[in-house]
């Protein structure tokens, strides 16, 4: 037991929905070969390590098995880097407003 | 209980489910196999414009500002020919409880759910529905499940959608994140009948109700502020739920003549399904893989009968491209002080263009803006794009092939609509109502009902019914 995890920990768990050959007819080739798979967070009901099979309570209550894939669940997306050009939009467009009355 | 949970056998019981997720019979307004009561559908409302706006003052929706966008008129006016550059209007949506107008399309959803005595609300949305249902159910105090398609097969996500799914977690809301696929909705079926929750679906009569109080007051606000209806209003267009709400308030508002015209970025060539495509986007609301398919047959949606009907409303649809929008996002926010979200601007950049062809006399409204914020912002979409293998480059946004490429103007005179001629929609929009025919007959009453949902007349519908081998009889 590595102890990856407590009870009570707020954790992220993930799910196959459908394997792939469940999956809707009519699926596009490239999605038809994957399964259909599904995230979601909730509070670990029991100690358990990354990859153990546990169950979870969501912040509605409903109780939830999957594999344990994260502890702390963070949001990583930001603005990032200004994409080349970016800066220079702006004083262009000022530029062609100036000889508007 | 122990319900068959197989996606054959939940899909079999869509329509039970539905029924009492929804609270609407659907069968009530059906006339035929074909034709249904739309106006006796909108009616199970029950409330007047007057008590939907209070409903939705009470959670702080709704009477946001319309602003006029000075500098970008005088812009649009440096390059219109003489005498041509309409006024701009935008009506700042975004500073609803939780930036967008879809609080409006919340509103009354999770209000009846409260009234009926619901324990909570689901809605299948990867858009900013899913912040306003978690908003308002927070407000109303219900439990709220939001159902997202976010990541690929790699795991890997938009970052606009993480976005959306942290908002809706902000609120409380439980965020089912689903990889790609339409199956979305039986996993939505699944949680409706596990949990009891009330469908806050996009396309029942009252989604579609709350969005009449936007246009009630874009009719209002101009005609007080200006004296005048506005000349035009353009819509963002993907479901057609926009354009359906937003027309319906102008007529009740007294705005008849205003034209209404859709919007949606050109995403001509992706698969909306496919697994590949799904991160070589940069848009994923307003754009024609949901337009398209949603006004030549509105239902296909997540209700019997969807009220959100664009091709009853539209005067005229345009496409822009996704670089043309970022450029436009950028604009709005260095000559007018907005920073506003970028799938908002979708109708501010055709507005742009449209107002060029307008007289200096005439105001023209972009309905909505929405919030912007990490994720959720050309810079991160942008980055994004260029890391899933998009070429990204400065010039003529015509040559933008979406999925590979997205090409932000180099100067304002580039920035263009394309034309979609709504008689390709009717004509498509009738080629699947004669595919969901029992037999080879349609009655009168058909044919007026395929004559609204249209938009068109008795000629051009009768025409293309004998084209495709269908008689008028009275049975």
């Amino acid at each position: 037991m590595r102890g990856d995890a407590k009870k009570g920990d707020w954790v992220q768990i993930s799910q196959v929905v459908l394997e792939q050959g469940q999956r809707a007819p009519n699926l596009p080739e490239d999605t038809a070969k994957t399964p259909l798979t599904l995230l979601v967070k909730g509070f670990l009901m029991d100690d358990a390590n990354l990859g153990d099979t546990v169950t979870i309570t969501t912040v509605v209550g409903r109780t939830v098995t999957g594999k344990l894939v994260t502890v702390d669940p963070s949001y990583d997306h930001s603005f990032g880097a200004p994409p080349k050009g970016f800066m220079s939009i702006s004083s262009k467009l000022r530029e062609i407003l100036q000889d508007v009355r | 209980m122990s319900a068959d949970l197989s996606y054959t056998s939940v899909m079999s019981r869509s329509g039970q489910i539905l029924k009492k997720a929804v609270g609407i019979n659907y069968d009530d307004f059906r006339i035929s196999s074909l034709a249904f009561d739309y106006e006796k559908m909108m009616g199970e409302v029950g409330y007047t414009i007057g008590e939907i706006q209070r409903i939705q003052l009470e959670t702080g929706v709704g009477q946001t500002p319309l602003l006029e966008l000075r500098n970008i008129t005088k812009l649009a006016r440096k390059l219109a020919p003489k005498g041509k550059g309409a006024r701009i209007f935008v009506k700042d949506e975004a500073v609803n409880p939780s930036g967008s107008f879809k609080d409006r399309r919340a509103a009354l959803s999770v209000y009846v759910a409260k009234r009926k005595g619901y324990p909570g609300v689901i809605a299948a949305t990867s858009g900013n529905y899913g912040a306003a249902v978690a908003s308002q159910a927070a407000m109303r105090g219900l439990k709220c499940i939001v159902v997202q398609e976010v990541f690929d097969s790699r795991g890997i996500g938009q970052p606009e959608i993480i976005e959306k799914s942290r908002k809706c977690e902000a609120y409380g809301a439980e965020v089912i994140q689903l990889s790609v696929g339409p199956e979305l909705f039986y996993v939505f079926l699944c949680l409706l009948e596990e949990t009891g929750f009330l469908s806050a679906s996009l396309y029942t009569p009252f989604a579609i109700a709350g969005i009449e109080t936007l246009g009630f007051e874009v009719g209002t606000q101009v005609m007080n502020q200006e004296g005048v209806p506005p000349s035009a209003v353009v819509i963002a267009h993907a479901g057609g739920g926009n354009v359906t709400g937003t027309t319906r308030g102008l007529l009740k508002a007294g705005c008849p003549d205003s034209k209404i015209i859709a919007a949606s970025v050109d995403l001509t060539g992706l698969h909306m399904a496919s697994d590949h495509d799904f991160n070589r986007k940069s848009f994923t609301t307003a754009h024609t893989g949901f337009a398209v398919p949603f006004s030549t047959w509105p239902d296909r949606s997540d209700v019997p009968l969807n009220a959100a009907r664009s091709l009853r409303y539209m005067d005229r649809f345009v496409t822009v491209k996704q670089g043309t929008v970022f450029y436009m996002t950028e604009m709005l926010a260095q000559l007018e002080g907005l920073e506003r979200g970028p799938a908002g601007n979708t109708s501010l950049a055709a507005a742009f263009v449209i107002a060029q062809e307008m007289d200096r006399d005439e105001i023209l409204v972009v309905q909505e803006t929405e919030y912007t914020g990490a994720g959720k912002h050309p810079w991160a979409q942008l980055n994004f794009a260029a890391e899933n293998g998009i070429d990204i480059r400065y010039g003529d946004p015509k040559e933008e092939v979406a999925g590979k490429s997205i090409i932000i103007p180099e100067h304002p005179r580039q920035i263009q609509v394309s034309e979609i001629p709504l008689e390709n929609l009717q004509r498509s929009y009738l080629r699947s109502a004669v595919a969901k025919l029992p037999g080879k007959t349609v009655t009168e009453a058909d044919l007026d009902y395929l004559v609204y949902e249209t938009k068109s007349s008795r000629r051009f519908v009768g025409k293309i019914l004998v084209e495709s081998g269908i008689s008028i009889g009275s049975k």
